[in-house]
């Protein structure tokens, strides 16, 4: 526990230690509040809710969530402090945990630093405001889940650039799949059962379902399963690559 | 007492490449244990093994009663390593970087600051606690990462290079810092340097192919040299004496080699056969024939000649 605690606080800290943490979030406060007004036309719209705010949040993840997590092994390997880390006296799990709730609590920290939009929209009107915490929820899961991949695929390679741009074709992947566009191709010609399979790996499904307002433990488990089992991948790839 | 290293037929392949092969020793209390060798022998994947960072192909690792592969939290508790190059993270201070190693190992507050105190001023890095890593002189680097090893005063050290990079005055204070830390724990380092073996170790292996092609004191090693028991003498007068022949032909000499004319002073290098004393015969000759003898001295043996031969030898065995 003191391990995982530990490589979290380390973690943390090396986000903040780089102009890194600040450029990532002035951008994704930047770029939320862009889509949010001019894309979602949330003025216009006049209603008080934030679900054109969230609209955007998987499609920002995609290419924002790697770039935090391309560093997470990536790095260690490239300096060589992965042989420091390794040796010392913790069990696998704990760096692997510990690293990924580093980089979690840093996206939730961005997150909720759009916290202007909230007072923006109660200003304005009444929303529902379970619906928007719901939001929240989702969004954060969702960052999770986009975590868990990249810091898989962090630990296969020593080039954070490689790391970053194959998170980003995974990511897609299990975004899309749930897009109307991707599942109409398939219903021309797939059975039944491996649409909606496929369909029920979409983080968009799950994460419109959450930013409703209706937090089904359905969805709950879908995140919290899909990141249990990369960051299983990931410790298997870590231990699987570390001295190489 | 049980030995705190035990390596038994310890073996790794990286694919094709037989990096370790069949290495076996153990190390008591008190040992500082040289690894010499040319690079790519197998040194550090040896010391990667030991420390639980390399998994091995086969063979056994036990350090301190416990098994590397069964229960390695409990070995890496009790090893104190400094990998190759002295890795650490370049945008921590030293002082967030021993603090997050003594957290990792699970140290009380006391038992942190203790330790941490200990190791700062061991190896006299105050100056430079709160400046950031990837500021620093190679050799302040160095120290920080032997500060890291030393840091909960472990029972076995494992110091890959601990003196690569470091001045001459650096290496000394660290040498001597190994030699002070020698009592009651077991040291391994690796060096390419052969006087730090003979300056701190007390048992030296030569790794070569990765197998172990030598293993001793230092002493026991540098008498295998052809230069062990040599005397070397130094005359006044030049090549002219005739003191070559009347050296070569003396009784229980190899060979002698001139080692050149200086000011005047001619020097010889006088090979015993098999090793065996001949400085007294040396010495008599001397005097009979009214030589003046500017130095005269018994060689133990030379360490960077034996380096050479062993693993020359293994080399070519494995070719």
């Amino acid at each position: 526990m003191h391990a995982t605690w530990a490589v979290l606080r380390r973690e943390l800290a090396a986000y903040f230690a780089t102009p890194l943490a600040y450029v990532f979030i002035v951008i994704f406060l930047f770029i939320t509040a862009l889509m949010t007004f001019y894309v979602g036309n949330f003025i216009d719209r006049g209603q008080a809710d934030l679900s054109t705010f969230f609209l955007f949040h998987p499609w920002l993840y995609l290419f924002l969530i790697p770039a935090i997590a391309m560093r997470l092994w990536a790095e260690e390997r490239r300096s060589g402090t992965i042989e420091l880390l390794m040796t010392l006296p913790m069990p696998l799990w704990a760096a692997v945990v510990g690293k990924f709730l580093a980089a979690w609590l840093f996206a939730v920290i961005a997150l909720g630093l759009t916290f202007p939009m909230w007072l923006t929209v109660n200003f304005l009107g009444n929303p529902d405001n379970g619906v928007i915490l719901a939001g929240y929820v989702g969004s954060a899961l969702m960052a999770g889940g986009y975590l868990a991949i990249g810091a898989c695929i962090s630990a296969l390679t020593k080039n954070q650039v490689i790391a970053f741009v194959v998170s980003v074709a995974v990511c897609f992947l299990f975004t899309v799949s749930g897009a109307p566009m991707v599942l109409d191709a398939l219903t021309a010609w797939a059975p039944r059962p491996l649409v909606d399979a496929f369909a029920s790996f979409s983080f968009l499904n799950h994460f419109q379902a959450i930013s409703q307002g209706v937090i089904d433990l359905r969805d709950l488990v879908y995140f919290l399963a899909l990141i249990a089992f990369w960051l299983f991948a990931g410790a298997i790839a870590v231990e699987a690559r570390k001295a190489d | 007492m049980a030995p705190l290293i035990e390596v038994k037929n310890l073996r790794k392949e990286f694919g094709p490449l037989v990096a370790v092969d069949d290495i076996g020793f153990a190390v008591e209390q008190g040992t500082v244990l040289g690894f010499l060798g040319p690079n790519g022998a197998g040194k550090s994947t040896t010391m990667k093994m030991i420390t639980g960072f390399v998994t091995p192909t086969a063979g056994t690792i036990a350090v301190c009663g416990h098994d590397v592969a069964d229960d390695p939290i409990a070995a890496k508790a009790a090893i104190g390593y400094l990998p190759e190059g002295a890795p650490a993270y370049p945008d921590m201070t030293p002082a967030a970087f021993l603090d997050f190693c003594a957290e990792v190992r699970g140290l009380g507050r006391a038992e942190r600051k203790a330790g941490t105190e200990r190791a700062v001023a061991r190896l006299a890095i105050e100056g430079v606690l709160h400046q950031p890593i990837e500021t620093l002189s190679k050799g302040f680097k160095r120290r920080v990462g032997l500060a890291q090893a030393i840091l909960h005063d472990p029972k076995v050290l494992i110091l890959d290079e601990p003196t690569d990079g470091l001045d001459p005055n650096q290496k000394h204070e660290v040498r001597e810092l190994i030699r002070t830390m020698a009592k009651d724990k077991a040291i391994v380092i690796s060096t390419h340097i052969l006087e730090e073996v003979e300056a701190i170790c007390t048992r030296a292996m030569i790794i070569a192919s990765g197998r172990v092609a030598a293993d001793g004191t230092p002493e026991e090693l540098a008498r295998r040299s052809r230069y062990h028991n040599a005397v070397a003498l130094t005359l006044e007068g030049g090549a002219g004496l005739g003191a070559e022949a009347a050296l070569r032909a003396l009784p229980g000499v190899a060979a002698v080699e001139p080692q050149g004319e200086i000011d005047g002073r001619v020097a010889y290098a006088v090979l015993a056969a098999e090793g065996r004393p001949i400085l007294d015969r040396v010495n008599e000759l001397a005097r009979r024939s009214g030589w003046r003898v500017d130095q005269l001295r018994v060689e133990p043996g030379r360490l960077d000649e034996v380096f050479r031969s062993v693993t020359a030898a293994a080399g070519a065995r494995r070719s």
